[in-house]
Formats: structure tokens, C-alpha cells, sequence
């Protein structure tokens, strides 16, 4: 049995989106540009679940944007938006779909501000919104760390660039269906999210752009989603997306308690069983799901690929292509040595697991980490 | 899918064809198989790159196993990438297959294997392995495949390294090694054989060396005669190695080799070829495979380069793991850094043990 602890990376689909995508894949395989039925009937399945992924957001439903995911909404607004002369505020501790668009745009005359954080990795609203100037044009924070679960000010931040007239972002990626986001009381002006993070299939996510805001035109071609993303559209996985947003505004309470359980129920097991942990940053100020921990004197890449075998699924940091692990820039940013980096997992829990999921893990651990301590010190 | 257990074991996948044959088949025996590929550097250099920790994963995913990147790129750069620099730096011809082999192949990924709940670490070497039913000692012969063979870089393989080690294709030729990944579909069938070392791909180690040590790009000496006589300059010791003939850059009546480096006084001492028979050396670090020292002088014979024939000669244990190696006939172009091999005179296929060549002379 294998026991999934890296919710993070991405979940397992649920069955009611596995059953919705199905039956459009079967018989609903209109183009919803289509005039005829056939396309009506699409147009209405992918009118639905935008209106189902705005509901769990607090926006309306003429406020989302689809995209193939996050990534893609990132580069939409940050690439369309920004041009040489403007500045932009944000953080060390974004996702690489920020941060690489960013540095692209740095190199072509655009000044960016990157507030470091906090040992905890989360940053002040003081620091970004002082951080704007008369040159800023965005501030874009990420809403929930995807390594350490760390969360940012994100409603402060907000108010304060709206005083200030300055567009707000926000990638909540990691957030959406594990915090309650509410974009009818928090002003952001735009807001990232993917479908996969959240028991929804990869491929589908969405920009969230406030009524009257610019989205500007990425994907050029049929004009779809009103002209920032030509091209047919994923009916499939947006409806399945749809269907995952209207699981997670149902279940939202049951689910922050759930997780968080779990996750203190993980975080106490390995405590018994193990010296020498540490958590990577304030459980209070963190996504209920996520658990970032060093164990001191490990090599992380080692220990992954030790549970791995024996059935758990985590994560070092951040994986790159090769599969290799370098250390994680999240957790240098929050002044984590690279050995202590290297040394530290990311887990995460989600649906799926219950109590013995959890013990059976903290067992594999506690046999575990021993030994590659001990390869360590061999 | 099995957890750890009497059969698991770890092979060192580099994405070529021996290791990728080496790993089926040992799954065909029914061993639990977990593929690696060691990533060793952090720059696309031949052996570790992206490219091939793909092809290597390719090949896990055909015949069914479990695969993992290991990185190793910081621990091979401090102990393989500098020491090697540093050789040529003082005149030595090193051989970093053989610390590769030693600290990485049978150390690190030894250890990491054991975490695993394996044994053994399995790669794709053309040498063989016998065990003694009793003792389970274990012994150390060349691969099958006498011109592909490369025992010569196992020799410093502990008694404990060896018994927890596995070679597959050993007994297989290089052939017998293609036609087996033809036959399992293997996209690395085909795939060119990598001869020069893994850090230096276009065989420009001098470059590799400046790299690193930037000050050896200042190094200036002269090219002299046995008599001491100048016949030109060159730009570092560590372009050359003893034996070498090309490159020289001078001209002379009759042929030039390079006889002897002096690293301190940054002088290349070339002469004609006589000049490089060497009737005695010496080794330090000596490894016996049996695991001791013999209290008596050995016959066997010595390989003092990957491709050279050996040599019958007597070697004789000293102090502190040295040897002094008399050779029957004047071998050629001993250089000190590389290794000399002994190997069984009778047939010359059994790994005796080996040293480090400290120094040649006639």
C-alpha cells in the first residue's frame, strides 16, 4: 500500500471529477464556440464550472480566466502586464512561474523588489507596502508557500497596495481548497489558481481578474476567455476542475480540521520516534496541510528515496528535471544553511489518508532516518 | 512490488549499454533490481548528463525496476575532479576510474544501498567475481572479453567492497553485450562506446586542470635533453605525461619522448625512446585482493597502464603498503600516478592486487 504524503506536488483526483470528465470526454465533446447543440451543450458544462470555481473563490463567475494551470496564469498577467520602466514588488519566496517570468522581465528594464522573509518564511505587509513607489504598477504575492505551507499577509497586503492604487496579485496555488479565500472581502485584483492542487486533473486552472482590471491577451487565436487565451477550450479538465472547486467549498471546515489533524498527528509521531527534528517555520502562520521538517544530519534525497521504496511518497524540496535535488531556495531564503536544506522533507497530507496511514508513516520514518544518519556519519 | 529483502540490489546505471544489460540481467535472475545513475557533475560533461540519467531511466522503465538520481556532484569534484587536477599538477598521470570506482561506486553508493535494504551494488564492469563457498571470500578476474576488459580499475576494491559487489556482463563480450539490449528492445543498444574520461569530454584534460586550478594556466618550464640542454618551453607540466610523444612542439633529428617531469623546477625531460625502459618501480597504497599482505616476494605479472600488455615480474611487499616491482624484461613508459596491476602469471586473469607508481627507472 502506498501511503501519499505530498499533497503539494499534486492530489489525487477525485472520483466525482474522475466521473464528471468522463462523461464529458463520452458525450460531450462539442467546441462551446459551436452554435449547435452540440457546442450549447459544452458551453453550458464550461459556463457551470466557471461559476462553480468563482463560487469557491467569492468572485463572479465573469471574474475567472481560464488557463492550462497556474503556471500559465502567472506568466498571463506578469509577462502582459509589466512593461520596461515599471516596477514591481514582491517576494524571495515565490514560485519559479513568478519568479522566472520576473527575472525575464528584470533583464528587459523592469525594477523588481523582492522582500525576503522571516525564519518562519513569512514576510511583514509593512516591508512589502513600503517597499512601493511611484514607479510601481503590481505587487504580486504568493498566497501560501508551496514548500513550506508559509502563509503571507495577503488581506494586509492587499488593503494596503488598494490605498495605495496599486494592482495586487496573488498566487494561491497552495492555497485554494485548504484556506478559506473570500476575493469579495479581500481586494485583490488578480488571483492564480490550479486544479490539480486541489483533487482536480492537471491542465486546468485559471486567472482570476477582477471586474474592470486589464487581462491581457497571452495565447492569441479564436479569442477565447474573453481574448487573453485563444485556442479551444479543456472542457474536460475544466469541468472536472469545476466539479473539485464545488467539493472543496462543501467540504472547506471538514477539511481544515481533517488536515490538520493529520498533519499534527504526523508531526507528533515523528517527534516520539525521532531527535534531532525541526519544523521549517510557524505552524501558526502555515497551510494546514503542510509539515516542512529538517531532520538534522540527513541526507534528504537519500531519505526520499528510502521511503519511497518502502511505500511513502514525499519530497525534498524542489525536484528538478533530472530528479536530482539541489538545495531548496525557499528554505535558504529563510536562512536555512544548504546542508540544512538539503536536510529538510515537505509533508503534506490531503484526502485519502486517515490515522493508520499516518502511524504507518511516522513507523517508516523512525526505522529509517537512523539509518541514513548513520550512512552519514559512516 | 517487493520491500527490502534477501534479492534487492543496486545497479549503477550510467545510460550506456553495459550497465542497461547489467541491470536486465539481473532482473531475470529475479533479483529485486533498483537502478541509480550517479549524478557526478553538475555540468553536462559525457557521463552525467541529463541526457543520459534519461537514457538510463528509459531502460528502468523497460525492464520494470525502480530508478533514483544520486547526486554525488559535490563529493566527486573535492574527492575525484580536484585530486586529478592536482596530479597533473605534480607531474602524475592519475587514473580517476579507479577512485570513482573505489569511493563512489563501492563507498557512497554502497552505503546508500545498504539504506535501501540491499547488499550489493551491481554495475555494468567487464571484470568477473568468484566466491569462495566456504569463506565467501571473494576473488577478482578479468572480464571475458579480454578488449574490453577493465579489471585494471577494480584493483583497489576492498575484500568487504568486492564481496558486496556484482558484475553481470562480465562474462559477456562486448557483443554479447549488444545483441542482449537488441534483444530487449534496449534503446541503448547502439549507443557509442565512452572511452575518455567522464570529466573530460573532448579529452582536453590540461583545460580541465586550468579550470580548476587557474594558477597552472601561468606555468611556464623548459623542455630539456637528458643532458640538460634546453630545446624549448612549454606552458605547465601537466600537458604531458611520461612516454608521450606528440605535442611536443620541438624539432628534432630523431624521435622525442617524455622521459620525466619535474614539477618543481617545471622541467620536461624528453630523450629517445630507450630512454623509457624501466626494469624497476615502485607502488604505494598497495591493495591485495586476498585481503593480506604475502609474506613472500610474488610472481606474477604486471599491467602498468589500462591497454598494455603485461609484464612477468617479481613483486616484493615493504613497508607500509609500498612494493618494489623487478621486472623480467624492461617494460616502457612507466608513469607515476597510474596504476600497476599484478595479475596471476600463469594466466594472467586473476587479480592479484595493485598499487600507485611512485616512481620508474632502468
Amino acid at each position: 500500500m502506498r501511503i501519499y504524503l505530498d499533497h503539494n506536488a499534486t492530489t489525487p483526483v477525485r472520483e466525482e471529477v474522475v466521473d464528471a470528465m468522463a462523461d464529458i470526454l463520452r458525450s460531450g465533446f462539442g467546441n462551446p464556440s459551436s452554435v449547435y447543440q452540440e457546442g450549447a451543450a459544452a458551453r453550458a458544462r464550461l459556463e457551470k464550472a466557471r461559476a462553480q470555481v468563482a463560487s469557491l473563490l467569492g468572485a463572479e463567475a465573469n471574474e475567472i480566466r481560464f488557463t492550462s494551470g497556474a503556471t500559465e496564469a502567472n506568466n498571463t498577467l506578469l509577462l502582459g502586464l509589466l512593461e520596461p520602466g515599471d516596477h514591481v514588488v514582491t517576494t524571495s519566496v515565490e514560485h519559479p512561474s513568478v519568479l522566472a517570468p520576473l527575472e525575464i522581465l528584470e533583464s528587459q528594464g523592469v525594477a523588481v523588489t523582492r522582500v525576503p522573509p522571516d525564519a518562519d518564511g513569512c514576510v511583514e505587509a509593512d516591508a512589502v507596502l513600503d517597499a512601493i513607489g511611484p514607479a510601481t504598477k503590481l505587487v504580486s504575492v504568493i498566497w501560501a508557500n508551496n514548500e513550506t505551507g508559509a502563509l503571507q499577509p495577503v488581506e494586509a497586503i492587499a488593503e494596503g497596495a488598494r490605498a495605495r492604487g496599486v494592482l495586487v496579485h496573488s498566487d494561491a496555488t497552495q492555497g485554494v481548497g485548504k484556506l478559506v479565500i473570500d476575493l469579495a472581502r479581500v481586494p485583490l485584483d488578480y488571483l492564480s489558481t490550479s486544479a490539480h492542487k486541489l483533487g482536480g486533473p492537471k491542465g486546468a486552472g485559471a486567472l482570476f481578474v477582477r471586474d474592470g482590471r486589464a487581462a491581457p491577451a497571452y495565447l492569441l487565436g479564436g479569442g477565447q476567455e474573453k481574448g487573453m487565451r485563444g485556442g479551444t477550450e479543456n472542457v474536460a479538465g475544466l469541468v472536472g476542475f469545476g466539479v473539485a472547486c464545488a467539493l472543496a467549498e462543501a467540504e472547506i471546515d471538514d477539511r481544515l480540521a481533517r488536515y490538520a489533524s493529520l498533519r499534527d498527528r504526523l508531526w507528533q509521531g515523528l517527534q516520539e520516534a525521532l531527535d534531532g527534528l525541526r519544523w521549517n517555520g510557524d505552524p501558526k502562520r502555515a497551510l494546514v496541510n503542510t509539515l516542512n521538517v529538517e531532520f538534522e544530519g540527513v541526507a534528504g534525497e537519500v531519505l526520499v528515496q528510502a521511503l519511497d521504496l518502502e511505500g511513502v511518497a514525499v519530497s525534498a524540496g524542489a525536484a528538478c528535471h533530472s530528479g536530482s535535488i539541489d538545495p531548496s531556495k525557499v528554505l535558504t531564503a529563510m536562512g536555512r544553511t544548504p546542508e540544512q536544506a538539503r536536510a529538510s522533507l515537505r509533508l503534506s497530507v490531503g484526502h485519502g489518508l486517515d490515522e493508520a496511514a499516518i502511524d504507518e508513516a511516522v513507523l517508516l520514518f523512525a526505522r529509517l532516518v537512523p539509518r541514513v544518519r548513520e550512512m552519514e556519519n559512516a | 512490488m517487493s520491500t527490502e529483502g534477501e534479492g534487492r540490489v543496486v545497479v549503477a546505471m550510467s545510460g550506456g549499454v553495459d550497465s542497461s544489460v547489467a541491470a536486465a540481467m539481473l532482473v531475470e535472475s529475479g533479483a529485486d533490481a533498483i537502478g541509480v545513475t550517479m549524478k557526478l557533475s553538475e555540468s553536462e560533461s559525457r557521463c552525467c548528463s541529463l541526457e543520459d540519467a534519461d537514457d538510463a531511466r528509459r531502460v528502468a522503465e523497460r525492464i520494470g525496476i525502480r530508478f533514483y538520481v544520486a547526486n554525488y556532484a559535490d563529493a566527486f569534484t573535492k574527492e575525484v575532479v580536484e585530486p586529478f587536477a592536482d596530479a597533473y599538477l605534480a607531474a602524475r598521470t592519475p587514473i580517476p576510474c579507479v577512485a570513482c570506482n573505489q569511493s563512489f561506486k563501492f563507498d557512497h553508493l554502497l552505503d546508500r544501498a545498504r539504506v535501501f535494504g540491499a547488499e550489493r551494488v551491481a554495475t555494468g564492469h567487464y571484470a568477473r567475481l568468484e566466491h569462495d563457498p566456504e569463506t565467501g571470500a571473494a576473488r577478482l578476474f578479468r572480464g571475458r572479453d579480454r578488449h574490453k576488459d577493465q579489471s585494471y580499475f577494480l584493483f583497489s576494491l576492498t575484500q568487504e567492497q568486492l564481496r558486496a559487489a556484482s558484475f553481470p556482463v562480465g562474462d559477456l563480450t562486448k557483443e554479447q553485450v549488444r545483441e542482449r539490449a537488441r534483444d530487449l528492445g534496449l534503446g541503448t543498444a547502439e549507443k557509442p562506446e565512452s572511452q575518455e574520461i567522464c570529466f573530460v569530454p573532448d579529452g582536453d584534460y590540461a583545460k580541465v586542470v586550468e579550470r580548476l586550478r587557474p594558477e597552472a594556466g601561468r606555468l611556464r618550464g623548459d623542455i630539456v635533453d637528458e643532458a640538460g640542454r634546453v630545446l624549448g618551453e612549454h606552458r605547465g607540466v601537466h600537458h604531458f605525461t611520461v612516454g608521450q610523444r606528440h605535442g611536443l612542439g620541438i624539432s628534432s633529428d630523431r624521435r622525442l619522448y617524455v622521459l620525466r617531469l619535474d614539477p618543481r623546477e617545471q622541467k620536461v625531460v624528453v630523450g629517445g625512446v630507450e630512454g623509457l625502459d624501466c626494469g624497476r618501480a615502485q607502488v604505494d597504497r598497495v591493495n591485495w585482493i586476498a585481503g593480506t599482505t604475502p609474506p613472500e616476494p610474488v610472481h606474477v605479472r604486471v599491467q602498468v597502464r589500462h591497454r598494455h600488455s603485461p609484464a612477468l615480474a617479481r613483486v616484493t611487499p615493504g613497508p607500509g603498503e609500498t612494493a618494489e616491482i623487478a621486472f623480467e624484461e624492461p617494460v616502457r613508459a612507466v608513469a607515476p600516478g597510474q596504476a600497476a596491476v599484478f595479475y596471476d602469471a600463469e594466466n594472467d586473469a586473476e587479480v592479484i592486487g595493485g598499487g600507485w607508481l611512485t616512481w620508474g627507472n632502468a
